[in-house]
């Protein structure tokens, strides 16, 4: 087993506060400047980790949004190389925790073994990969990534012998993807989601798990981490952003909402 | 089915060599996992192999004919070129080949609504043709720049009973119908089959689309056996995603005829503006496979060119990646004009207006023929008519 700063993160949470909430935002989003003073305002604003995108220019689990804050961080100049810049200037004035998530393409052109080397020298705590399942686990990471987490996903058509084994092979915590299809879809059978996700918790007694995927209000929000460690939002904060005047204080509050409702259970 | 002696491909992972595998998020696992387990239980079964075999010679037309192109062999004075006439496949595509398999195994899985994606429409037709007559729900994505440039098809879509769904994002052609149908199928698995329409995506796809294209290669086989008595020298097909060149050079990987694979090299080559993925890209995870991918050094996929939007498209069947590095097929590219031209040299010369994908692997034969001699056999896969691509031919040649 790898020695997870991440697993040791939640679990303090978990002793004092009760749950976790992770946001997504696309590296650069909306804009390369003043990015970094956003994530640590969102870290104040409430946010125990940040799940950083890589964009990518085909994004086939991300919804309209993500897409689009994708499309926008690329047009101006974002790519990896930038991202772990962007990283490495977060972590010097914050040590919450930072995962890279992102597509196989830009991370394999970048070179993995190199990633590994770039993203223990940062410190950044783990990676996401959406489109590496474990059948390819092997020959994308190697053994590169042996002392970084690798945060894996189960979603609601994983079988319950194949939950162990991404259980086993995930570091940090397993994402929980709460339903079929991409990122920012609504909710519209919350129940069956809810009972889904107690479900995972019986079968994967010893891990973390965050709930991401259409989690998009406080409601929401507290259900899912009822069940769970905690949860994790992205396109509602992105969209939330791209509906923000330049100050992000909705934004912020949104999290800020969030985080405290959560915090009652 | 048909199994080589010597060539298979892929390795049970769904590999081809390093290529192919299962890019794809968590939630398509499960559903690729049962379509292989469908499709392995039914390749080998005698019911649905008469029920696909009455489908393509009642429904398609098949066999489709080899024909002796004799004015275009007069005009190089080279080798005897034959064509294999997949544009005479009801629909006007090898793409129904495909489909047809497909839509027995949906039926055989129990799903109900079918989805595909579409660069010049013809494997939308094809697919919305299929569903017409098993009576299933159809949708397909088509990107906005194609639609636009395949007009007729869309039309033809649409008065078959499916639903057409324009795609703006991105380049608005078939790697985005192709990344919105993929979207789709993530959100509705438990009804929904998704058919490809060529050689690519993440296992099993590429290896299904080729077992059931390969009958274009089998029939070839026989027919020019029947015609000569031998095999033939060359074979050339384009390569879009490979569902045409795989399925016609399949049957045929265990002998010594040369396969050459053609790409569209669009304004060519230097401009940067082609899809000629296999001579110019890299390796790359793209759409559920790890290929070839014409992408920038960011590892951020490039926005290609070609006049032809079956061809339109910057990734490539893993399979074909494969057959690159270990030389068993050899790759070259036609830009669009050359293509043109090819278009007007064949329907002037053989009465056949092939479609602009076909076209590139035509204008091969003005690079192939001066070097061959003339007791050899070249034979063509005229993979689809052209009567969807007439707008385009006649704006070029009579510009407004
Ligand atoms: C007539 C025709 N030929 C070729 C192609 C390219 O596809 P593939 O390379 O899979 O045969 C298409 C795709 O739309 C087509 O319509």
């Amino acid at each position: 087993m790898k020695k997870s700063r991440l697993e040791n993160y939640i679990n303090e949470i978990k002793l004092h506060e009760g749950k976790v909430l992770s946001v997504f935002i696309t590296c650069g989003f909306p804009s390369p400047d003043g990015f970094e003073e956003l994530v640590l305002s969102l870290f104040d604003a409430g946010a125990d980790m940040i799940e950083l995108g890589v964009p990518f220019s085909d994004p086939i689990a991300d919804g309209s949004v993500i897409q689009f804050s994708s499309q926008q961080a690329l047009s101006q100049g974002i790519n990896l190389e930038r991202t772990l810049l962007i990283a490495e200037k977060i972590k010097s004035q914050s040590d919450k925790p930072i995962i890279l998530m992102g597509y196989a393409n830009p991370f394999l052109s970048y070179g993995v073994s190199e990633l590994a080397k770039s993203i223990k020298e940062i410190g950044i705590d783990g990676i996401i990969v959406p489109d590496v399942p474990i059948e390819e686990y092997d020959d994308f990471f190697e053994d590169n990534f042996n002392e970084v987490d690798t945060i894996l996903l189960v979603s609601p058509t994983t079988p319950t012998e194949r939950v162990i084994e991404i259980g086993n092979k995930s570091s940090g915590f397993v994402y929980c993807v709460s339903v079929k299809g991409i990122t920012g879809k609504q909710h519209i059978e919350q129940k069956n989601s809810i009972e889904y996700v107690r479900g995972l918790r019986h079968i994967l007694k010893n891990k973390n798990i965050l709930v991401g995927f259409g989690i998009s209000d406080e409601q929401t929000a507290y259900k899912f981490s009822g069940v769970s460690d905690g949860v994790i939002i992205g396109s509602a904060v992105i969209k939330s952003i791209l509906n923000s005047n330049g100050t992000y204080k909705e934004t912020l509050d949104f999290v800020k909402r969030i985080k405290n409702k959560i915090s009652n259970y | 089915m048909i199994t080589q002696k010597t060539y298979r491909q892929p390795d049970s992972a769904g590999k081809f060599g390093k290529y192919g595998g299962k890019y794809v998020p968590e939630t398509l696992i499960t559903p690729l996992l049962e379509l292989e387990k469908a499709y392995n239980s039914i390749k080998d079964d005698e019911d649905f192999n008469f029920q696909l075999a009455n489908l393509n010679k009642n429904y398609t037309g098949r066999p489709t004919p080899l024909t002796y192109a004799e004015r275009v062999t007069n005009h190089f004075s080279k080798a005897k070129v034959y064509f294999k006439r997949e544009d005479l496949c009801h629909t006007g595509a090898h793409k129904i080949n495909n489909v047809l398999g497909q839509i027995l195994l949906a039926k055989r899985i129990g799903k109900k609504r079918i989805i595909a994606e579409t660069g010049a429409g013809q494997h939308g037709v094809a697919t919305a043709t299929a569903c017409a007559k098993f009576g299933l729900q159809c949708v397909v994505y088509m990107g906005e720049s194609d639609i636009e440039r395949q007009k007729p098809n869309v039309f033809r879509m649409k008065l078959l009973g499916a639903e057409v769904v324009p795609v703006s994002s991105g380049s608005k052609t078939l790697k985005d119908a192709t990344n919105e149908a993929i979207r789709d199928w993530v959100t509705n698995v438990e009804d929904t089959h998704y058919i490809i329409g060529s050689v690519v995506g993440p296992h099993p796809y590429p290896m299904i689309v080729r077992d059931f294209q390969s009958i274009i290669g089998r029939e070839t086989k026989e027919q020019i056996f029947l015609e000569e008595q031998r095999l033939p020298d060359y074979l050339v097909a384009c390569v879009g995603g490979g569902s045409n060149a795989i399925g016609f050079f399949y049957p045929f990987m265990d002998d010594k005829t040369k396969k050459i694979g053609i790409e569209a090299a669009g304004y060519g080559l230097n401009i940067n503006k082609h899809c000629a993925t296999l001579t110019l890209g890299r390796e790359g995870i793209f759409q559920g496979m790890k290929t070839y991918l014409l992408q920038n050094t960011d590892g951020q996929v490039n926005e290609v060119h070609s006049i032809s939007a079956g061809l339109d498209y910057p990734g490539v069947g893993p399979e074909h990646s494969l057959l690159k590095d270990n030389g068993l097929v050899e790759y070259y590219s036609i830009t669009d004009e050359e293509a043109l031209y090819a278009v007007k040299l064949v329907s002037e010369l053989e009465g056949i207006i092939p479609a602009l994908e076909t076209a590139h692997a035509l204008a091969y034969l003005n690079y192939l023929l001066p070097k061959t001699s003339k007791d050899e056999i070249v034979i063509v896969n005229i993979s689809g008519r052209g009567d969807k691509d007439l707008n385009t031919i006649i704006n070029y040649f009579n510009p407004k």
